[in-house]
């Protein structure tokens, strides 16, 4: 039993309450620890890909009850790389927060950070449908807190719409667990697995509607049409450092959705079938046309990039409701791919509407100070999350039209393309707003701006994390292609969810 | 009792779900008050309806009903308390920020 599975979890829970408590005064000691703190999970985070690249799944038995009756948190692949996608794109947003005095704005910035990485951390470790849902709601109350940060009417009033939404959300959740645990008589993932593929007839119909709901669940977390009208005020109001990081927080309803319906609802299974993979294909197919009609149609840089977002989602779906090893492969390069372009678009989206005061796209305003470089990164982060060459976008995308190939492939790959060029021209309308029209409007005296070279060093990082991702594509889809061979074989998952021999209490 | 506790949970989700669409964030909360009332009632339920049969082991029991959806109901109660209590103290914050306690983005209609 490895401890370190636990260590995301548990270093977040003890060191927030502990910077809340003794340095509550003191901003320089919270960034001081919440830095060290990112850095400490960034390196945890990478110990554990290495670790669970060497084996199929460690489980780690809390309290060393055996799984059905305990709680256990399992490290595999899949649940490694998110790890380490969240520690990337928390330490980028850290330093951008530090950089640009995001933090001064409210009170607890870096402990509400932390909490939230508790919850992201946890949710990608359990091994347990319940503390899915409990982890779901610690990294909720903690992006509450996250969201209103800086206060202001309208993130207010968005903070309120989200907070609603969510908890309609929670409540759907644990009716899906509820029906789930009535007919299954267990929440844990393997057990689960195990038990549904062996339902008698008869309760069929109650465990179709248990995964249907656990679908709308994880579609509202994912931002799936018709469940994502929470995302465009909440993401285009949020603080910008805030909206990156809950680029990561959309892929967890795209993680649930691999890890419940790969383990427990394969398509194999007599019960369900391919009942969920056609309900998502459609879903999925209609987020990419509205995320990007609304790139399109955006009034405002925040919106823009939120609907991006939306149609990021709308990509990463299509590769899973595909439900074949290859294609979620590809799936989960994009995943890796849409995080950091997400993370950093919104980041260079704070830049500009910070030095712009305004974030409207109907107006042209005087150049901002650091114009070239700050149009040269949007042009970066346009490219990205367009999906053109020669960013790690682009080649995501091959990858899905290649594993989509077969029946229906005709729709799905006039919906892909098409997408692909509607929000190219979303992003260049918008880029042509701020950056070129700026040089004609009336030039004013330029509003003396402090450098952040932290801030530009965040965004570099995540950039630089999207290049390597692009020149080491061989390597990391051949990693990718295991991970998902795993998925799809988890006997492995299952087998080590027994406590080894010797291990009693 | 099956029929009781059914139509409870059915009603209370009913009377949640119209309220959560009002337009008021009051109303919104006390909607989803009653729908945590309604998941409650219905985890509870979820590990079947006995009376009268003790949870926890014990030498004179003659049956047992399930001890987990009593833990479970006990987590889901603690954190459905939490959330209402953050989701009332941002409603009430957006009132006294805003003049408004429409849980609506549009800006027409705005003074009351």
């Amino acid at each position: 039993m490895n401890h370190w599975i636990i260590a995301p979890v548990v270093l977040p829970a003890l060191l927030a309450p502990f910077m809340m408590l003794t340095m509550r005064r003191d901003l320089m000691l919270q960034r001081v620890f919440g830095l060290a703190g990112t850095l400490a999970l960034l390196g945890i985070a990478a110990g554990l890909l290495v670790s669970a690249t060497g084996t199929p799944a460690d489980v780690y038995f809390l309290g060393n009850w055996p799984a059905p009756f305990g709680i256990v948190l399992v490290l595999d692949r899949l649940s490694a790389l998110m790890l380490g996608l969240t520690a990337v794109l928390a330490l980028a947003v850290q330093l951008y927060a530090i950089s640009t005095d995001w933090d001064t704005r409210g009170r607890h910035f870096h402990v509400l950070l932390l909490f939230q990485l508790m919850g992201l951390n946890g949710a990608f470790l359990t091994g347990d449908a319940f503390n899915l849902f409990v982890f779901f709601e610690v990294l909720l109350i903690a992006s509450y807190g996250l969201m209103i940060h800086g206060g202001g009417r309208d993130r207010l009033r968005a903070g309120v719409q989200y907070i609603a939404f969510n908890l309609v959300g929670s409540t759907l959740f644990l009716f899906a667990l509820a029906t789930v645990y009535s007919v299954t008589g267990t929440l844990n993932f393997a057990d689960l697995a195990v038990k549904v593929a062996n339902l008698p007839e008869g309760d069929a119909a109650l465990i179709r509607v248990a995964g249907v709901l656990l679908l709308l669940v994880f579609a509202i977390k994912g931002a799936l049409v018709p469940l994502h009208f929470w995302l465009p005020n909440t993401y285009a109001f949020a603080p910008g450092p805030v909206a990156a990081l809950f680029a990561v927080m959309t892929k967890v309803g795209a993680y649930a959705t691999i890890r419940i319906y790969t383990l427990v609802f394969p398509t194999g299974t007599p019960a369900t079938g391919t009942l969920f993979a056609e309900i998502l294909q459609p879903a999925a197919l209609i987020t990419l046309g509205v995320g990007v009609l609304g790139v399109l149609g955006a009034q405002t840089l925040g919106r823009l990039v939120a609907f991006a977002a939306i149609a990021s989602m709308g990509t990463l779906f299509i590769a899973i409701a595909a439900f074949t090893p290859q294609a979620l492969a590809a799936g989960l390069y994009y995943l890796i791919h849409s995080t950091l372009a997400g993370g950093a678009l919104f980041l260079i989206c704070d830049m500009v509407s910070d030095r712009r005061a305004d974030d409207r796209l109907t107006r042209a305003l005087p150049p901002i100070p650091q114009h070239g470089l700050i149009g040269a990164l949007f042009l970066a982060g346009a490219i990205a999350a367009a999906g053109m060459p020669p960013l790690s976008g682009f080649l995501g995308k091959l990858l899905i039209l290649d594993a989509t190939r077969g029946p229906g492939m005709a729709l799905v790959w006039s919906v892909i393309l098409a997408t692909s060029l509607i929000s190219i021209v979303g992003f260049a309308r918008a880029g042509s707003t701020l950056f070129w029209k700026a040089h004609e409007s009336a030039p004013q005296a330029r509003p003396v701006h402090k450098a952040e070279p932290l801030s530009f060093a965040a965004v570099f990082g995540l950039l630089a994390a999207l290049l390597a991702l692009t020149v080491f594509a061989g390597p990391v889809t051949g990693w990718l292609e295991v991970t998902a061979a795993g998925l799809f074989d988890p006997a492995a998952y299952i087998d080590a969810n027994t406590l080894p021999t010797g291990g009693t209490p | 009792m099956e029929l009781l506790v059914a139509s409870a949970i059915g009603l209370m989700t009913a009377a949640g779900i119209y309220l959560i669409l009002r337009l008021r964030t009051f109303s919104v909360i006390l909607g989803l008050a009653m729908l945590s009332y309604a998941v409650n009632v219905f985890i509870f339920a979820s590990g079947r309806v006995t009376v009268g049969k003790p949870p926890i082991l014990s030498a004179a029991a003659s049956g047992y009903t399930d001890p987990l959806t009593q833990a479970l109901v006990l987590t889901a109660i603690v954190i459905s308390f939490g959330m209402t209590a953050v989701i009332v103290m941002m409603a009430l914050g957006s009132y006294l920020n805003t003049g408004s306690d429409r849980i609506d983005m549009d800006d027409e209609g705005e003074t009351r």
